[in-house]
């Protein structure tokens, strides 16, 4: 079961700020989804391995060959916070 | 002789190596030439964390880990992969850093180092690979910050972090460690050392086998033994005040050389690992065995070498390998002139002179300290002069035949000498009595009386055992 004090956590660590009533409803949200979860851990998967693609691919790569970059105007378009052609971010510890 | 470790100090070390002699970052083709760019101008949607881009691996840095590996004797993993570390922090761009979790590319290995007594053993625990985050700067103080400004160039560069066993047991130790793991990389040629941030620190430390502290913001190898030693004797005192010591991150201040506990926020290290779904698996370790083919000799097997082939002693042998040009650069030497003769000249004249100058031996070619080397054995120029040239090449340029010439360091002949000699005892005759009746000193005298007439083109030696024959007759 996911407690409230886990979504507020859980928010804190995103920095994304919820309060009392939304805790309460996305605990609700998160305890049907993991529900579902707790269906599949029914199923017996002894000896299978665990799959963490669906495509059963490995090893693509990229030749260590320079293909280019964005001009700076263009990295700092999306945002207003910028100086001297850094992004600029309120002060951090 | 058994070191005691009498402070019972384990000190574990996780190094962070940028494998910055890639041509690009480790999972878009951004090019990794960025150290003297204006900000942000080596990045793209891949290192940016756009939506919707697609990181592809960079099959090179593979390659390169599998190699960093090999040199360490870390087995290498069957089949690896990439996970996500969720931390939110404007350093990353994607709020996660991609690096490895429960399958580092390179497994269990070791390092030998001059230990406090005698060849000692490091164990590597693990091997992996990783992101480097973009680098921050704080506009003013840290804690007077006005904001805080953010560059991504770095963001997505290789980064190979080397995980140690806590076998060190002094500071000392764990500097011979970090030397010679620089020694074993440059050897590997995959990176570049001299690059701000190639090799960054941070340290494990605990004292009478007690709880361990990890130390960040270690940014030089001085550092790294600064930061220790300050950090072992806070412990040692924190522990004779009957404190205890607690599990902690502490930061290093390299201004003041103290360590600084950081305040934590609770479960800081909650970072939710899971497999990254952008990237596919990897299953490398058939490319073992050729990239095993191109591992060069190694400074151990180097050093091994250098003793049996050249005839060298341990100390010669050390300090010409530990640095693969250097080594080179003897080599060719030692293939021109007598190879101890060589190793005289270059292992402890010409490096001398080197770091006296904090400079590399590019500054030096094998051409001229052959023809250093050929005219000091050639009894042509004394070993002062020799050093003289040295010197001059270093501070003014030219060519060591060219000195020569200019400052007429060319031996005096031996009758020039001889007649010096006679001269200086004939003219003196009051030092003479001197030394004859006892005063040693007063063969100094008639030595520098010689010198000066030679214009210190005699050797030094040789005109002292020549004055003195003269007297015994």
């Amino acid at each position: 079961m996911i407690t409230k004090e886990e979504v507020e956590h859980v928010g804190w660590l995103a920095r994304i700020e919820i309060d009392a009533k939304e805790s309460d409803a996305y605990a609700e949200k998160l305890n049907s989804v993991l529900g579902y979860f707790g269906q599949l851990d029914e199923v017996d998967t002894e000896g299978v391995e665990p799959t963490y693609h669906v495509a059963d691919i490995v090893n693509v790569f990229r030749k260590d060959e320079v293909t280019g970059s964005m001009p700076q105007e263009e990295v700092l378009a999306n945002t207003e916070h910028k100086q001297e052609g850094n992004f600029k971010s309120p002060k951090i510890m | 002789m058994v070191y005691e470790n009498p402070d019972g100090v384990r000190i574990g070390l996780e190094v962070h190596v940028q494998l910055n002699k890639l041509n690009t970052k480790l999972f878009c083709g951004c090019s990794t030439n960025y150290h003297d760019s204006e900000p942000n101008t080596h990045t793209c949607p891949v290192c940016l964390g756009l939506p919707g881009s697609l990181p592809v691996i960079n099959e090179k840095a593979v390659e390169f880990a599998i190699k960093i590996g090999l040199a360490l004797n870390c087995s290498i993993v069957e089949q690896t992969q990439f996970h996500r570390k969720n931390y939110y922090y404007p350093d990353l761009p994607k709020g996660f850093q991609t690096t490895q979790y429960d399958y580092p590319i390179a497994g269990e290995g070791k390092v030998i180092i001059e230990g406090e007594d005698g060849e000692h053993e490091v164990g590597i625990t693990r091997a992996h690979m990783e992101e480097d985050p973009g680098r921050l700067q704080h506009m003013g103080s840290i804690d007077r910050s006005k904001g805080t400004l953010i560059n991504y160039n770095r963001s997505g560069m290789t980064l190979i972090e080397i995980v140690s066993e806590p076998d060190m047991r002094s500071p000392k130790e764990a500097r011979r460690y970090l030397d010679k793991l620089r020694s074993i990389l440059d050897y590997l040629d995959v990176f570049d050392g001299d690059l701000e941030g190639a090799m960054r620190v941070d340290a494990n430390v605990s004292v009478h086998w007690g709880e361990r502290v990890e130390v960040k913001n270690i940014s030089s190898f001085k550092g790294a033994e600064r930061a220790l030693l300050y950090e072992i004797m806070r412990q040692k005192n924190h522990i004779r005040r009957g404190g205890e010591i607690v599990l902690e991150t502490r930061h290093f201040d390299e201004a003041r050389g103290v360590t600084i506990s950081m305040r934590t926020k609770e479960e800081e290290h909650d970072y939710r690992y899971f497999p990254e779904p952008d990237l596919v698996p990897l299953r490398v370790a058939d490319w073992v065995p050729k990239v095993r083919e191109t591992l060069p000799e190694l400074p151990d097997a180097k050093r091994e070498r250098f003793m049996k082939e050249y005839g060298l002693g341990e100390t010669h042998a050390r300090a010409l390998t530990t640095e693969i040009k250097l080594a080179n650069f003897y080599e060719e030497v030692a293939s021109k002139v007598d190879p101890k003769d060589a190793a005289v000249w270059v292992s402890d004249t010409l490096k001398g002179e080197l770091n006296y100058r904090e400079l590399t031996i590019d500054a030096f070619t094998v051409k001229d300290i052959v023809t250093v080397i050929e005219l000091v054995t050639g009894n042509k120029i004394t070993e002062q002069s020799a050093v003289e040239i040295i010197r001059t090449v270093l501070d003014d340029g030219g060519k060591p035949q060219e000195i020569v010439e200019k400052k007429g360091l060319l031996k005096v002949e031996d009758d020039i000498v001889a007649k010096a000699v006679e001269e200086a005892v004939a003219e003196n005759p009051d030092a003479v009595a001197d030394y004859l009746g006892g005063k040693e000193k007063s063969l100094n005298f008639l030595v520098g009386k010689v010198m000066q007439k030679t214009k210190g083109r005699a050797d030094a030696r040789e005109a002292r055992e020549k004055v003195l024959a003269k007297l015994k007759e």
